[in-house]
């Protein structure tokens, strides 16, 4: 199996912490990984990606090749549009719907909107008012991750595997909340693909 | 010692083989891509239990020079910087082949091509040829752990600093790593030759030809090692020399990564000449993918520009930038299928400044204060405060080199501009602000410093700053005068007072610096700076 992922947001927006429960979720599974981060300047409120790739055998390139992508999973809706040369013709789009404004030219939401429902596999989701609603507001990458699942080739299991790991040491309470986060993104999907 | 991977940034995979290796102490200035070298070394139980030093230097030449004096003192070390870093350890690392090693000595060099975080994207390999020095290029984390580990060891059996050259990609991409067996420190030893570390013109020239004369055996090395590699393949109609990353985007081209054309992978320099030789003789064409500047296909081409050599110089590739698997694919010759293009309602998001920066404040009121003056007269530094060129600030009009804010502000002064602004933040004033302004206070130039004072190296992450709590200090010592160093708090409610402050040393014919202080946002969360600054009473 081979999934490829590109991971889109905005610096500070958390990406880095999605990136990580995938990571484990795919270690669970005994998958090679290699995941390109972006560190440095435009973590201060810039466009970032991730390059997200799983496979059951040895990966090569530390970058998705355009064209290539499986998933584009983002945060922000606009940013989801930003790498869609990378997604494959069969490929899925997941994106949060709740736009991050910190530029005095984002364009209209609609428009935005608009151009997300031309990809013919997307998922459009309001992560975050998900995540307000089972009481955990600060779970919505969680949520995505959980949106995303459906379309990843790693059994749900191994992604609760992965946010055990991953929240541990914050203790149990904060363990449920995402897990609850996890299945609620997904169950998302799975009504609305 | 576990046999369980671990999962590492490429950065974090050198620091962990390094480690592993024995080493005694780290050297480093921030500077991404490399940062998390010894952000990974600080962390690190295993480091605190070794007792391997590990603090943040002043700037690279400081690092790359307190590295030098381990290794004279036997013992095994690193020093790690971005690519730029290395041009201000150049005066060391260059004589650093002259003096050789002791202990085993590591510079790491990390590039950024495609200039993700950087004011140019210069290849930090120039610097190890022009040096006559050894350079391992890793194309993965194990290669990288690995290189890092055997490193140390080439180092000390060719009694020469040793490059680890990497760009973002692999210093900012996470994959598994193996580890091999936790080696001892070395002990204390003087060099046996007590002058091998003067470098008087005699001394000097017996231990060039040394040097010279270590290439050939270096280059024999390289082949044993096995990280340059010659795969040969039926269809010689064309040949590849893939140097570092440039050979994992060749590879991803072709299903299960087995190329038609012999290929050459080279992962150590000195350049492997009789391998290079072989698949030129062997092969109709050939196709050079470096991942920097084109280096060895600037030798191998040459000034005869051999018509049949082929990559960034004939636009095979492009001339700039980092590579990626579709550039190489259609380098090959393959297609390459892109998805669809980006829809025009997308906007750039560039980076920009926090939401409460002190450095906002700062610029506020400096935009106000120089408001007579018209504009054109800000020369400014590297940090987070260089984001105010871009609008709503639009704040100054220069960002070089670290320093050259003070620098070019006194030569802009010179010139008759006056008065002339520099806006520099904490860590970079110690890095290389400070003997700028000694020049600036000897010749009393009519010029207005002004330090923003964050209390931390912000724009690389929040690392601790050498400036912390010394800046007046050193401003006076350096023979300012104590009335003209003004240090205020930046904050809307002191707007007025601030531009005032700064009106005041526009007007002064001399230097004055302000020092705006506010401690940066983003390090809030940090306990032990948050009891720095109550100790120094900095608040
Ligand atoms: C020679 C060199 N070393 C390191 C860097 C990387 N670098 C860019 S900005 C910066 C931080 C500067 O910190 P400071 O001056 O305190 O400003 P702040 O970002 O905190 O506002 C560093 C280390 C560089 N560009 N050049």
């Amino acid at each position: 199996m081979k999934t490829d992922i590109i991971l889109a947001g905005v610096g500070g927006q958390g990406i880095l912490s999605i990136a990580a429960s995938l990571g484990m979720a795919a270690l669970a599974n005994d998958l090679q990984i290699k995941q390109a981060e972006v560190h440095g300047m435009s973590q201060r409120g810039g466009a970032v990606q991730s390059h997200m790739r799983i496979s059951d055998k040895e990966i090569a390139s530390d970058l998705i090749a355009k064209g290539g992508a499986d998933l584009i999973l983002s945060v922000e809706p606009m940013e989801s549009l930003r790498y869609l040369p990378y997604l494959h013709e069969t490929g899925w789009l997941v994106t949060n719907i709740t736009p991050f404004v910190n530029i005095n030219n984002y364009p209209e939401i609609d428009a935005v909107m608009t151009e997300i429902k031309k990809i013919r596999n997307h998922i459009a989701i309001n992560a975050d008012a998900i995540a307000e609603e089972i009481g955990s507001k600060r779970s919505s990458n969680i949520v995505m991750l959980g949106a995303a699942s459906p379309f990843i080739d790693i059994p749900f299991e191994k992604f609760e595997i992965g946010i055990r790991q991953i929240f541990g040491r914050k203790g149990e309470e904060v363990v449920k909340a995402n897990l609850a986060a996890l299945r609620a993104g997904r169950e998302f999907s799975q009504k609305n693909r | 010692m576990s046999n369980q991977k671990l999962l590492l940034l490429g950065d974090e995979a050198i620091a962990q083989g390094a480690m592993d290796a024995g080493l005694s102490g780290m050297y480093a200035y921030p500077g991404t891509p490399s940062t998390e070298i010894m952000e990974y070394f600080q962390a690190s139980k295993q480091a605190e239990e070794l007792k391997i030093q590990r603090t943040w230097s002043a700037n690279e030449k400081t690092a790359m020079e307190t590295a030098l004096g381990m290794s004279y003192a036997g013992k095994r070390t690193m020093v790690a910087m971005k690519h730029v870093g290395l041009n201000v350890a150049a005066d060391a690392y260059v004589n650093s082949a002259i003096t050789g090693v002791n202990g085993g000595l590591i510079v790491v060099a990390a590039d950024d091509p495609s200039m993700h975080s950087s004011q140019n994207e210069q290849d930090s390999r120039f610097y190890a040829k022009f040096s006559l020095l050894p350079v391992f290029e890793p194309i993965n984390h194990q290669e990288a752990y690995d290189m890092a580990y055997k490193g140390l060891e080439f180092s000390e059996k060719f009694g020469l600093p040793v490059m680890i050259r990497i760009t973002t990609r692999l210093a900012h991409s996470r994959a598994g790593v193996t580890r091999l067996p936790q080696l001892p420190q070395n002990e204390l030893k003087l060099p046996k030759n007590p002058t091998q570390f003067v470098l008087l013109p005699s001394i000097a020239r017996v231990q060039y030809k040394e040097l010279l004369s270590k290439q050939d055996l270096m280059e024999k090395a390289g082949e044993e090692m096995g990280y340059n590699t010659y795969f040969d393949a039926a269809d010689k109609s064309k040949g590849i020399i893939a140097c570092g990353l440039a050979y994992n985007y060749l590879v991803e081209n072709y299903p299960d990564q087995k190329v038609p054309f012999p290929v050459l992978k080279v992962s150590q320099y000195p350049v492997p000449k009789s391998l290079v030789k072989k698949i030129a003789s062997e092969c109709n064409e050939l196709i050079i993918l470096e991942e920097g500047a084109p280096i060895l296909e600037e030798l191998i081409k040459g000034y005869l520009e051999k018509e049949n050599v082929k990559g960034r110089l004939d636009g095979t590739l492009p001339r700039d930038g980092e590579l990626n698997p579709n550039l190489v694919a259609l380098a090959m010759g393959l297609p390459s299928v892109e998805g669809k293009p980006v829809p025009s309602v997308v906007t750039s998001r560039p980076p920009a400044m926090c939401q409460g920066c002190g450095h906002i404040d700062a610029y506020n009121a400096l935009n106000v204060a120089l408001a007579d003056y018209g504009k054109g007269r800000v020369f400014s530094d590297i940090g987070c405060y260089t984001l105010g060129a871009y609008p709503p600030f639009n704040a100054i009009n220069s960002c070089v080199d670290m320093g050259a804010s003070i620098t070019m502000a006194k030569g802009a002064a010179d010139a008759g501009l006056v008065p002339a602004v520099s806006v520099i933040g904490d860590s970079t004033f110690t890095h290389s602000g400070m003997t700028g302004l000694l020049d600036a206070v000897n010749d009393k130039s009519p010029i207005t410093v002004m330090i923003s004072d964050n209390f931390t190296t912000g724009m690389t992450g929040g690392q601790d700053s050498a400036a912390l709590g010394k800046i007046e200090d050193i401003c006076a010592g350096l023979g300012v005068e104590p009335e003209h160093i003004r240090v205020f708090t930046p904050v809307k409610s002191k707007h007025d007072e601030m531009v005032q402050i700064i009106k005041e040393e526009l007007a002064y014919n001399g230097v004055s610096v302000i020092i705006p202080r506010r401690q940066c946002v983003q390090t809030m969360k940090n306990k032990n700076l948050a009891e720095k600054i109550k100790e120094l009473g900095l608040r």
